[in-house]
């Protein structure tokens, strides 16, 4: 546990609230976000596997303060690579030399993640060594540029040897479908993520060939809403090294191709302590290509005891204390469709489960934007180099439940 | 529970020995060696000991331990003296750490904190920027009220600090130090009011936020800068966005009238044309209601638009917040997208917004109906979640989606998650009062989950059950026996005391059972819960009244037993029924009413929404979401009935001029600033000249040159080769998109920037109108006035960076300076590449805004008749939606009914037989088509713009069928929203071309506008274009018919 003040003290018993809280969820991931306490107010995010709290003495929009802690813990897992408690405990140093530069008087001050690293550089085992050497420190003494410009998630002076720039796009599939095989929901989700090594102050537009396809769309404060609106083109000059461009969503309107689809039978025995569980899974629209890094997972019932089964493909475990059935699949060969048989061994006596178990299941295709999204051209301008550039496409699964 | 770091094991945070003991070998210290001290006193030795040495690293490493000791929450106050010493160490990592310490316990040593007092007075004066900001904050952060008047001294001298950076720290310091004395609170809006005037993007929102916490309610300092804030909003950093936009929705709850009147009429049929087309909107308005919107009003609202795009799910919601309160109902309709957009981040956050969309589902449910289906539960979601979505479909639920809904709910009934069951189980009641079409089905529904094996759910179903029946009182006489007969079975004591009010309600009606329901229960009356015993007695009671022949001694029997109960309520409650129905010569007059007063109607419980109340709060504040007002909350006040002065709002023309010039941002000062727009602004303006000229050149080369420069000949004559060269340039766009788009000149999308970056040139177009007056007017107040020679000059203005942004994005060749971040020269400094941004980022405005359809007509086409498809019938229409396969495409849905009754297998598209540069898109393969199924695919066509037959063949596993779509020339328009001037223009340019004319037959007494918009809109995909004339009605087909 660590703390940090601003503004005056507050005694460390106020968290007792937060425990009781926790106590009484069930599940982590059940604690409201927002517990009200008879002098404060408490706003917690739940992240790999840590609570940030912070405290609260007056209104705020509470949005605010959540969204602030997911930037402190992104910062964190930027710096240390990890954000556990490990890390922070190792580094409370710097944590502490972070917050100092995120926060001022409960209202952010920097939280671009290229600014902080021109205040207090990340530790490197190499900087750590030299630092004990030289005694030079890992806090830089000048204002970065950035601070005071309109564009802030630039640094000035980036220099490479090898200039090149990178788009991700990575669109995942949001659905739910039902016992039939029917769609109940389905939608896509997309992100472009970029990772950009460009030297000095390049000014980029990205072009598609169907920018219409784009529903909804949220931006990194770099692109130039106006160019967007006019021509349907993202022109920005971008942060160094990775961020994410856009988040996206394609129009619900439009039919979403489901690239699999699962045949189950899963049945439980009336007054006999076993069921039997069938699945397979095959694919359905995958525009030709190759569905890969299939897993399943299945949430079973309490009373399943244990799971006997075969995979014709992959390896599956079950979890008898969490009750969690994981199928790693692989690749989907349409030769041989994957499937997993076998026997559920029910706690005898217990009354047979109410529900089937919906099934989750992940998968990935390479080389395919599901919702046909193509990136037209990149341009640049501004510098006079010319970059290397490179744009990927994958299609995962995102929430996508198969009801049974 | 997972492994967190909250491993709570201290309290009082003291300096424990054995707890500093570990602690030295937790922390970081790289010479663990100190770790083997095992004494507290000893270890603070040292500590001071490494403060005192001449190393830099050595105290750099005690630092590090102290640090360490804080964030554990440890006591570390004796070493005060010792770290102070530091706090001018050259060393800046030392000094930021010991910066940290003195933070923490100054307030606990003041006069020792006195000692560093005189190093931050020196910090300030530093030529770096940095260090006197931070000097700044970590003297304001110190809480020792003897330093207030040095605090304020500090302060005023930072807020007139040369750089923003210092600024915006001193902004904060005012909110510490008003914290820290509420006495000084008078000087400190006097800086306020400065610093609010500040011009910089950065301290804006600092400034704000200082406002928001020491003066909240001085609005009229906010007046002459309200038109500032709005424009500068874009660009301020995201947190400074949502301090600010939850200040403006307050200002403008103060300063505008109401933009929502009594039955909003305009808002089902406007609803489609709202977002992309304000302008019409808001001439719509003025024609049809003398309200008018303050200008200024409307330049929030747009403004603020661009924002619901933030990655920053605070902007986003403060931006949808303001839209709830303040835009006119008919144009919130368009955060509700960005709303649901949110819904895919982390747990808290949907958590905040879920919570917001509940409450505006109940008073506006049309927002979030399109967004049904986003609001369906994952096994996965957490239980709150979870609830929070069913609290927001039951909102929603109507007579048109119910049966989908109750069909999801039988899902969720199922759940594993019980406590989610049961709150599903109270929808299905709630929907049933609410929608009396499916009140039977929903009772039937809950009837039958009596029987469901999971305890829980029954008892939900019971107590459902209950209210439902009390709402309608007629014969539910199969139920209550039912439920009768569960009381043998059921156990949770709700459900019972439920079972058995019903009765004892009914009791007339189901006069067999209801004593010997009284039998059993007299039986068990002893190890019943409390509950249940009351109403036992209720029971009782009400029989003993009603049939007393039969259940007077059972009666007698209970209440006995009751008046010996150990719970006192019970005997209570048996003394007082006994006294009332029971007559002897004690008992008042009461008596002879009796039993009207146990068999009196009793009101049925109103099944509503937990989100009902929660309205009076603004949303997205934190008393939102507690439901209680929060500590400095502050209330929203209703609309005034009249408007305040608007003129509060000028500002003076010669300041006025100052804030509009594109350097109005920058830090520099005046004489350079004029310098550097103005050479900006000549630069821009040949440049894109020149460009526009290249332009036109690389242009000729491409096909369809002929007519076009036909075309911009006529109109140079009219205004110069600039906006030609873009228009020129936005047609032939257009016409590679074989579709209609076309740029739009909605007045509404055009930022100030445009307007500040051209104002200069509009001004030496028209001479006329060079004063200062009329120059405010374009910013601001425009749309206000009508003025045809405002209205020229305005598209001049848009034209103008339309063709500079035009060469940015076509020529690849391009190596003007047209990043103006290229300019070579070496002193650029970081303000300057600030506005140079801010000309670029304005440099658009011509938006190609495709709106959406205005009307969708259900009519399908047949495109095999089951008859000739041997069972398989297909039926085709357009769903008039851009086309996801191609931007050339018209997309087209495909029916297909299975009437056999068999299988039909592996339907596809066969042979494709096109005329000439036909494209079409087929749909995927349909495995299988079950016996009366039907299943909808869509297709993509690209007819070429003409009226061409596309005949392809539809294949099933056996069978070949040739179909063939021809398309009416209706669908194969798009509609885009423009004004009316560019509608006649365009329409200019295009007559003698291929044109496609109709009668529409109406009535004279049905000629009114909407009646020919629907006859118009049923054949052909078009919107409307705002007309100034009212009997003549323009719609953009006319443009198409030359594609």
């Amino acid at each position: 546990m660590s703390e940090k003040h601003w503004k005056s003290v507050v005694s460390q018993s106020v968290c007792d609230y937060f425990f009781e809280a926790q106590e009484k969820a069930a599940d982590v991931e059940n604690v409201p976000p927002v517990i009200s306490t008879p002098h404060h107010y408490l706003i917690s995010i739940y992240r790999d596997k840590l609570f940030f709290v912070s405290v609260i003495q007056t209104e705020v929009p509470p949005l605010f303060v959540i969204e602030f802690l997911h930037r402190v813990a992104d910062t964190f897992q930027d710096y240390f690579g990890e954000c556990s408690e490990a890390a922070i405990k190792d580094n409370v140093v710097i944590v502490y030399e972070l917050l100092e530069e995120m926060l001022d008087n409960g209202f952010p001050l920097a939280t671009e993640s290229n600014i902080l690293k021109e205040l207090i550089k990340p530790p490197t085992i190499l900087r750590s060594v030299v630092n004990s050497i030289t005694g030079s420190s890992n806090v830089g003494d000048t204002l970065p540029t950035g601070q005071l410009s309109n564009i802030p998630w630039r640094r000035a002076g980036v220099k490479y040897t090898n200039n090149e720039a990178y788009f991700d796009v990575v669109e995942e599939i949001d659905a739910i479908i039902d016992k039939s095989g029917s769609t109940v929901f389905a939608e896509i989700q997309g992100v472009i993520d970029a990772c950009i090594k460009l030297s000095g102050m390049p000014d980029l537009s990205l072009s598609f060939m169907n920018p219409r396809l784009l529903d909804d769309v949220s931006f990194h404060p770099c692109i130039r809403f106006k160019r967007w609106e006019s021509e349907r083109v993202l022109s920005f000059i971008p942060p160094d090294g990775n961020f994410r461009l856009i988040s996206y969503r394609v129009s619900s309107q439009n039919l979403v191709a489901i690239p699999v689809y699962v045949k189950h039978s899963i049945s439980f025995k009336e007054n006999s302590s076993c069921g039997r569980f069938d699945i397979t899974i095959g694919p359905k629209q995958n525009m030709g290509k190759t569905i890969e890094g299939i897993t399943v997972t299945v949430h079973m019932p309490k009373v399943v005891l244990n799971m006997n089964l075969t995979p014709t493909q992959g390896s599956y475990t079950f979890d008898p204390v969490t009750k969690v059935l994981t199928w790693d699949v692989g690749k989907i060969t349409p030769q041989k469709l994957p499937s997993l048989k076998g026997l559920v061994n029910l706690q005898s006596g217990a009354p047979k489960p109410e529900e089937n178990p919906s099934l989750n299941i992940q998968f990935k295709i390479q080389q395919l934007a599901i919702s046909g999204l193509k990136v037209n051209r990149l341009d640049m301008y501004g510098e006079k180099y010319k970059p290397f550039k490179g744009v990927k496409y994958v299609t995962k699964a995102g929430k996508f439940q198969v009801r049974t | 529970m997972s492994s967190n770091s909250f491993a709570y094991n201290e309290q009082s945070g003291g300096g424990e020995a054995t707890e500093l003991g570990q602690e030295a070998t937790s922390t970081i210290s790289p010479s663990g060696a100190f770790g083997l001290f095992s004494s507290d006193m000893k270890k603070n030795e040292d500590l001071k000991q490494m403060l005192e040495s001449n190393k830099d690293s050595a105290k750099l490493d005690a630092m590090k331990r102290i640090v360490g000791m804080i964030a554990k929450g440890k006591n570390a106050s004796e070493l005060f003296p010792a770290v102070v010493k530091n706090v001018a160490s050259k060393n800046i990592e030392i000094k930021k750490l010991v910066y940290v310490y003195l933070v923490r316990y100054a307030e606990e040593q003041q006069d020792l904190a006195l000692l560093s007092i005189s190093t931050f007075q020196r910090a300030l004066k530093d030529p770096n920027q940095l260090i006197r900001a931070s000097a700044l904050r970590v003297l304001s952060s110190i809480r020792v009220p003897i330093i207030v008047p040095i605090m304020m001294l500090a302060i005023k001298e930072a807020s007139a600090d040369l750089s923003p950076y210092v600024r915006k720290n001193a902004a904060h310091a005012i909110q510490k130090l008003y914290s820290l004395d509420p006495e000084q609170k008078e000087m400190l809006i006097e800086i306020i009011e400065k610093l609010l005037k500040d011009k910089s993007t950065l301290v804006a929102g600092s400034v704000v936020m200082a406002f928001e916490e020491v003066c909240p309610d001085r609005i009229d300092l906010i007046h002459k800068n309200y038109r500032k804030l709005c424009n500068l909003l874009v660009d301020v950093e995201e947190w400074g966005q949502v301090v600010i936009i939850h200040m403006l929705t307050r200002y403008a709850r103060t300063q505008f009238v109401s933009p929502w009147r009594q039955g909003d009429v305009l808002e089902d049929n406007e609803k489609d044309f709202y977002d992309s087309d304000e302008e019409q909107k808001e001439k719509a308005d003025k024609r049809k209601r003398p309200y008018a919107m303050d200008p200024d009003h409307r330049l929030l609202i747009r403004n603020t638009k661009p924002l619901l795009q933030s990655r920053n799910a605070a902007v986003v919601m403060a931006v949808a917040q303001l839209y709830w309160h303040i835009a006119p109902k008919s144009e919130a309709g368009i955060i509700s997208k960005s709303l649901v957009r949110l819904l895919r981040s982390s747990r808290e956050v949907q958590y905040i917004v879920l919570q917001n969309i509940a409450t505006m589902s109940i008073q506006r449910k049309g927002m979030f109906e399109p967004y049904l289906k986003s609001f369906y539960v994952r096994s996965t979601d957490a239980t709150m979640i979870k609830i929070l979505k069913l609290e927001i479909l039951t909102n929603l639920a109507n007579e048109a989606n119910i049966s989908t809904l109750l069909r999801e709910f039988q899902t969720y009934v199922k759940s594993q998650d019980k406590q989610f069951a049961a709150a599903t189980i109270q929808t299905i009641g709630r929907c049933a009062t609410s929608i009396t079409e499916v009140s039977d089905t929903c009772l039937n529904g809950l009837v039958c989950l009596l029987s469901n094996r999971d305890e829980i759910v029954v008892a939900e179903s019971v107590v459902v059950i209950k209210k439902l029946l009390q709402m309608q009182p007629m014969q539910h006489g199969e139920i209550i026996k039912h439920m009768a007969k569960l009381l043998d079975s059921i156990t949770v004591p709700v459900a019972r005391a439920s079972i058995l009010w019903l009765i004892g309600e009914n009791c007339e009606r189901v006069p067999k059972i209801a004593p010997d329901v009284l039998r059993k229960t007299a039986k068990s009356f002893t190890s019943e819960d409390d509950l249940v015993k009351l109403q036992i007695l209720n029971l009782g009671a009400k029989l003993y009244l009603t049939n007393s022949k039969q259940t007077k001694l059972l009666t007698q029997y209970i209440l006995n037993l009751g008046k010996y109960d150990q719970n006192y309520d019970i005997r209570d409650r048996t003394r007082f029924i006994r006294q009332l129905i029971v007559p002897n010569e004690k008992s008042g007059a009461l008596s002879k009413y009796a039993k009207k007063i146990f068999l009196a109607q009793k009101p049925a419980p109103l099944l509503e929404s937990p989100f009902k109340d929660r309205d009076h709060f603004q949303l997205g504040t934190l008393s939102h979401t507690l439901n209680t007002k929060a500590t400095g909350y502050l209330e929203l006040s209703n609309w005034p009935e009249v408007a305040p002065d608007p003129s509060v709002r000028n500002v003076e023309v010669i300041e006025l001029a100052k804030e509009w010039t594109p350097a109005g941002k920058a830090k520099k000062e005046n004489p350079d600033k004029k310098f550097y727009s103005e050479s900006e602004e000549e630069e821009d303006s040949s440049e894109s000249s020149s460009d526009s000229e290249s332009e036109s050149g690389s242009e000729s080369g491409e096909d369809e040159e002929d007519d076009r420069s036909g075309d911009s000949a006529e109109d140079s004559g009219e205004s110069g080769s600039e906006p030609e060269a873009g228009k020129g340039r936005a047609a032939t766009r257009s016409r590679a998109r074989g579709r209609g788009d076309s740029k739009d000149v909605d007045k509404e999308k055009e930022n100030s920037k445009t307007s500040e970056s051209s104002s200069g040139e509009s001004s030496s177009i028209e001479e006329s109108s060079s004063d200062s007056e009329s120059e405010s007017e374009s910013e601001s107040e425009s749309e206000s006035r009508k003025v045809t020679k405002e209205k020229e000059k305005k598209t001049k203005q848009e034209r103008n960076p339309l063709t500079k942004d035009v060469s940015l994005l076509d020529l690849d060749d391009f190596n003007l300076v047209s990043t103006p971040v290229a300019l070579p020269t070496p002193a650029l400094s970081p303000s300057l590449i600030a506005d140079l941004e801010g000309l670029n980022l304005s440099a658009t405005s011509s938006v190609i805004s495709v709106s959406t359809p205005v009307f969708v007509p259900g009519k399908t086409h047949v495109l095999l008749h089951r008859m000739s498809g041997k069972g398989l019938a297909a039926h085709y229409f357009f769903p008039r939606q851009p086309c996801i396969f191609g931007d050339k495409m018209v997309s087209v849905q495909i029916t297909l009914n299975n009437t056999t009754d068999q299988k039909i297998e592996n339907i596809h598209v066969g042979g494709k037989k096109l005329p000439m540069g036909m494209q079409m898109h087929v749909f995927n393969p349909i495995e299988s088509l079950e016996p009366a199924g039907s299943i909808t695919v869509s297709m993509g066509i690209d007819f070429c713009d003409s009226t061409q037959t596309a005949s392809f063949q539809l294949c099933t596993k056996d069978d070949c069928f040739s179909v063939n779509i021809q398309p009416p020339v209706g669908e194969l328009l798009l509609p885009v929203a423009m004004s009316e001037k560019d509608f006649k223009k365009e329409q200019g340019m295009l007559s003698g071309m291929n044109e496609t004319s109709t009668t529409i037959i109406a009535a004279p007494q049905n000629f009114a506008s909407s009646v020919i918009l629907q006859k118009i809109v049923n054949v052909a995909n078009v919107g409307v274009v705002p007309s100034g004339q009212d009997n003549i009605h323009r719609y953009e087909e006319l443009k198409f018919q030359a594609l």
